[in-house]
């Protein structure tokens, strides 16, 4: 049975009861978001939101009881299970593959929810109902496979580098118009066709969208995809006419949205140019041309890096996505830990776009158990880089690239970084010499107070730990 | 290819131009490095340490004798017309201070022995040139020391301090020059606790004395003092008058001046006149930076610290020289990347291309070099933050818009390519809007423009659909309000969070699954089965990370 059997506003004691424990749900997802407003009150938060899902799905069933299909349970069984797995296995550094995975899961099931309304033969939906339904399916379609090209990206199955088509935009636009038109036929007539070819079309749409953007934009597409399957739950709401899955969806719909301003506004970029532009698109290394700053590095080695942490009163860490991909963080909280230890004050500056996710550093430095008073946020610790003995670079690149305020060619002008080069002097970590993932080559490496540690982050700070504990 | 470090043998000079550490790098480099007996000792730098690291001890003949000579002081012209460097082989090399414009007669006495002379004094303050600027690390030397000069003459703390036995106000330090070595001069003063003011005419150098700790003065009149090569250029009378009023007020107050005022190729201005020096109170003391250039100070004896009515002046010209064994061991440094630069023991060569090198080019076998064509290339002006007078000459600047000229528009779809791109950015924006008001048009017609003909049905479905709305507008700007509150920290958490209980989405499958088995019921089911592993998976995830988080 669907929606339509149960007509809001009808006085039937389940339908009371549902649409009650549905209102109970709803409050309690709102306090689990507000409980993240802080690191104190968010396990309370998390733990709301478990109990109004579980609200929400026994109400479900109680209202639907004699009528549920028994698959449904082994459904549920099975994949509690899966979920579970996954969750307890996936490794800290690998949080933006599995979080981009389960967008795809909303968005899967929205489409099969709805395609499933189109195809149940005991009611076929009204025709008021459509244009919901191809919403619904459509929005899912698009959240899934940009969703899957995102998991493959991050995991790095596929290039990251954006896949820019000449025509992009004509082709957007293209795809846009028939999805409407097909919308219009499938409203007024109704037929599967026009449905099928809708997700198709979404599907492609999808995939463009995430494959025209670069790595470098990445949080920025994880949280658009997170807000996608948020208005994909809120348009599944309408189409089941159901409160509950409009206020959900609205809730996360929103918070995506949000997610993403942020992130775009931490890259100074507009939220269009990264949906639509592929940022990174033509890497203007040559056009910068007498712009690029050629120049030799100075190098440091371990043991006197070693030495000059010891004599310094205040150490800055600044991480980026190579600590995430060595693994870094337990080795990087061993050093806070002997700096501290040694009387140096440590601390921690995270630009909101260090790694894949918003957020990203913040967890690994939690899981590695560097408490999180001396983790700072960018403008927090902004100031604080001129009274800084060393800024300690660790696999970052273009958030602390000072290109972004001193070169107005550059393709990343106007972002703001993090001023380490303020600091007396700069420890830049890296496996190479090569450019960052915005392919920008980075003058900082060649200022007169940086100097560089080369190698894998994890050897290379273990070394140092190593260093200063002999020492 | 053989270095040859040979002794110094002016007067007081007690500095050599490497250190047994660098020594080390360019054996491990593949030079043959020959040291003249006893050429360390100044600097604390004993013979048997040059050996250890694979040098060989050689008398001074045969150190002379070596492919490249390495020295520190331009080599002695003595009154009777003979000069140090004869001893060298003809069409040798020989890296050292030189001061080309000053020392014509020894640049002479080099040509004619057809000598390649390379003067570290002459390589460009550019930022990738700076590992090899000798000049600012001996300045970065002098800078220090005469605060310890100072200090060693003041007769009081200079950290202010309460003691029981009563109050002792901090020094009052004023530095005047925000080069090199008065920023060196500044971080050590405040270092030892004083208060520190510094005055300089570059408006650029404002930002690092703060950075130090200083406080920066000025005076009021704008002209910039941006000279070429990072030196401060000559002011106009109206500002040297202010400058100079400033002062006079200055003097009454501080205990202890440190001029670093020099303008290159001139002798040093005098700026600090003999009535400031009768301002300031008993038992003050200046130190002239200036001193080898005639001094910054009117009653500066160059050399020498004198006493005037009760303030002490300390003239010394060789500060960096009284700190023999860093100061050795920075010039070899700078030595050892000015070899590097020149291509190292496998590679090196006089390349005329370089940027770095070819300014400090003085006579290439004999013909003269100096001084040097104009750089073609200039690297963009870089603020560098140690060493301040390090700027760009004009030139760059000119470079500057050209380079932003040149950036090619064929990318005009490319948005977010900072500036240049703003206008498709805002194209598309207005594109969007357009787009998203088209289709909630459709939407609305197709929803209550062709309307069903049962019109009662219709107008119960609208308002159901209004309610919906509401509901759906009220849940989006909760959803805002709460999320702005999100703590940055937690932003991964929270996307995690939102995609559990996004997995809401169950109730539809839920909802579509009845017990009369059909391929709808399949379908619904499916959908069960991906929502449920969104909400198990991300809720566990989410309490995962969330019980890393402690303080």
């Amino acid at each position: 049975m669907n929606a339509e059997s149960l007509p809001v506003g009808a006085i039937g004691t389940p339908a009371l009861l549902s649409n009650a424990a549905y209102l109970v749900a709803g409050v309690l997802f709102i306090l689990a978001l507000r409980g993240l407003s802080s690191q104190e009150t968010a396990r309370r938060g998390n733990l709301y939101g478990i109990v109004g899902m579980l609200i929400a799905i026994t109400a479900t069933v109680c209202l639907t009881g004699s009528h549920t299909h028994w698959g449904v349970i082994v459904a549920i069984g099975a994949a509690s299970l899966i979920g579970a797995t996954m969750a307890l296995r996936v490794g800290m550094t690998a949080m933006p593959e599995m979080v981009a995975l389960l967008h795809s899961f909303v968005g899967l099931a929205a489409v099969l929810v709805g395609f499933s309304l189109q195809i149940d033969e005991l009611a076929r939906p009204a025709l008021s109902e459509r244009i919901e339904i191809f919403i619904d399916v459509w929005i899912g379609a698009i959240t899934t496979t940009g969703s899957v090209l995102a998991f493959l990206k991050l995991r790095g199955t596929v290039s990251g580098r954006p896949l820019l088509f000449p025509a992009r935009h004509v082709f957007n636009l293209t795809m846009l118009i028939a999805s409407i038109v097909l919308a219009i036929i499938y409203a007024t007539e109704g037929p599967t066709w026009a449905l099928e070819i809708g997700i198709a079309i979404a599907c492609v749409l999808g995939v463009h969208l995430v494959a025209a953007i670069g790595g470098a934009d990445m949080p920025v597409v994880v949280s658009m995809l997170n807000s996608y399957s948020g208005w994909t739950a809120a348009a599944a709401g309408f189409m089941l006419q159901n409160d509950l899955l409009i206020i959900t969806g609205a809730l996360v719909g929103s918070s995506g949205a949000i997610l993403s301003y942020i992130m775009c506004k931490a890259m100074n970029r507009s939220i269009f140019s990264v949906i639509f532009g592929g940022f990174g698109a033509a890497p203007p290394k040559k056009a910068a041309g007498p712009a690029v700053p050629a120049g030799d590095v100075q190098e440091m080695d371990a043991q006197t890096l070693a030495t000059t942490l010891k004599a310094s009163k205040s150490v800055v860490i600044v991480p980026g996505y190579g600590m995430a991909v060595a693994r870094a963080q337990h080795a990087v909280r061993e050093l806070t830990e002997v700096l501290r230890a040694a009387g140096v004050t440590v601390r921690f500056a995270i630009h909101p776009v260090a790694g894949r996710l918003p957020g990203h550093m913040n967890v690994l430095l939690a899981e590695a158990n560097v408490p999180y008073d001396i983790v700072l946020e960018m403008d927090e610790i902004n100031g604080d880089f001129p009274t800084t003995d060393v800024a300690i670079v660790i696999g970052a690149n273009d958030i602390v690239n000072p290109a972004a305020e001193d070169d107005p060619t550059s393709p990343i002008a106007g972002m703001p970084v993090l001023q380490v080069w303020k600091s007396r002097l700069v420890i830049v970590n890296k496996r190479s010499r090569a450019a960052g993932y915005a392919g920008i080559d980075n003058p900082l490496f060649y200022k007169p107070v940086t100097r560089m540690l080369f190698g894998d982050a994890k050897e290379a700070i273990e070394k140092v730990v190593a260093a200063l504990k002999s020492s | 290819m053989k270095l040859g470090i040979v002794n110094e043998t002016r007067a007081d000079e007690r500095r050599v131009a490497a250190s047994p550490g660098v020594v080390a790098k360019w054996v491990k480099g593949g030079w043959d490095v020959a040291v003249e007996r006893g050429a360390g000792s100044g600097a604390s730098y004993p013979d048997t340490q040059y050996e250890a690291v694979g040098a060989v001890i050689v008398d001074r003949a045969a150190a002379w004798q070596a492919d490249i000579v390495l020295k520190l002081r331009p080599p002695v012209v003595h009154p009777d017309g003979s000069c140090e460097a004869d001893q060298m082989r003809d069409g040798g090399t020989l890296i050292s201070y030189i001061q080309p414009s000053e020392n014509p007669e020894l640049l002479e006495k080099l040509a004619a022995k057809r000598l390649t002379v390379l003067a570290i004094d002459q390589v460009p303050r550019i930022s990738r040139a700076q590992k090899m600027d000798a000049l600012s690390s001996m300045a970065n030397i002098s800078g220090y020391r005469a605060v310890i000069e100072a200090a060693n003459r003041f007769g009081s703390f200079f950290t202010g301090q309460f003691t029981a036995a009563g109050k002792v106000p901090p020094a009052k330090v004023l530095i005047i020059g925000g080069g090199v070595a008065g920023l060196a001069a500044l971080g050590a003063a405040k270092g030892l606790g004083a208060i520190v003011r510094a005055f300089d005419v570059r408006a650029a150098v404002e930002d690092q004395v703060k950075s130090l700790g200083g406080e920066f003065l000025t005076v009021t009149i704008k002209e910039s003092g941006d000279g070429q090569g990072g030196y401060a250029k000559e002011m106009s009378k109206e500002f040297l008058d202010a400058e100079y009023a400033l002062f006079r007020a200055q003097a009454k107050e501080v205990d202890i001046v440190i001029t670093t005022a020099l303008i290159p190729g001139r002798p040093a201005p005098k700026l600090w006149f003999t009535d400031m020096v009768e301002l300031m109170k008993p038992g003050s003391v200046i130190v002239d930076l200036a001193a080898e250039k005639g001094g910054n100070c009117e009653v500066t004896k160059p050399g020498e610290v004198t006493e005037h009515k009760g303030v002490t002046i300390v003239g010394y010209t060789d500060l960096a020289s009284r700190m023999a064994h860093v100061a050795s061991d920075l010039y070899g440094t700078n030595l050892l990347h000015f070899l590097d630069e020149m291509g190292g023991a496998k590679g090196y060569k006089v390349d005329h291309e370089n940027d770095a090198v070819r300014p400090a080019l003085v006579l290439e076998a004999g013909d003269k070099r100096w001084p040097p064509p104009p750089m073609k290339k200039a690297e963009p002006p870089k603020p560098a933050a140690a060493a301040p007078a390090v700027a760009a000459p004009p030139a760059a600047i000119a470079t500057k818009p050209a380079a932003v000229a040149e950036k090619p528009k064929s990318h005009g779809h490319g948005h977010g390519h900072g500036a240049p791109s703003h206008a498709p950015s805002r194209q598309s924006g207005i594109l969007m809007s357009v787009a998203g008001l088209a289709l909630a048009a459709v939407w609305l017609y197709l929803r209550f423009g062709r309307g069903n003909l049962d019109a009662v049905a219709a107008d119960g479905a609208n308002v159901a659909l209004l309610q919906h709305l509401t509901v759906f507008v009220m849940a989006v700007f909760v959803g805002f309000q709460i999320v702005w509150n999100v703590t940055p920290a937690l932003h991964t958490p929270l996307m995690s969070v939102t995609n559990a209980i996004s997995g809401i989405i169950v109730v539809g499958g839920l909802l579509g699954s009845s017990d009369h088995w059909s391929p709808a019921v399949g379908v619904a089911i499916v959908a069960t089965l991906f929502a449920t592993i969104n909400i198990a998976g991300g809720f566990l995830v989410t309490r995962r990370m969330l019980a890393m988080f402690r303080k």
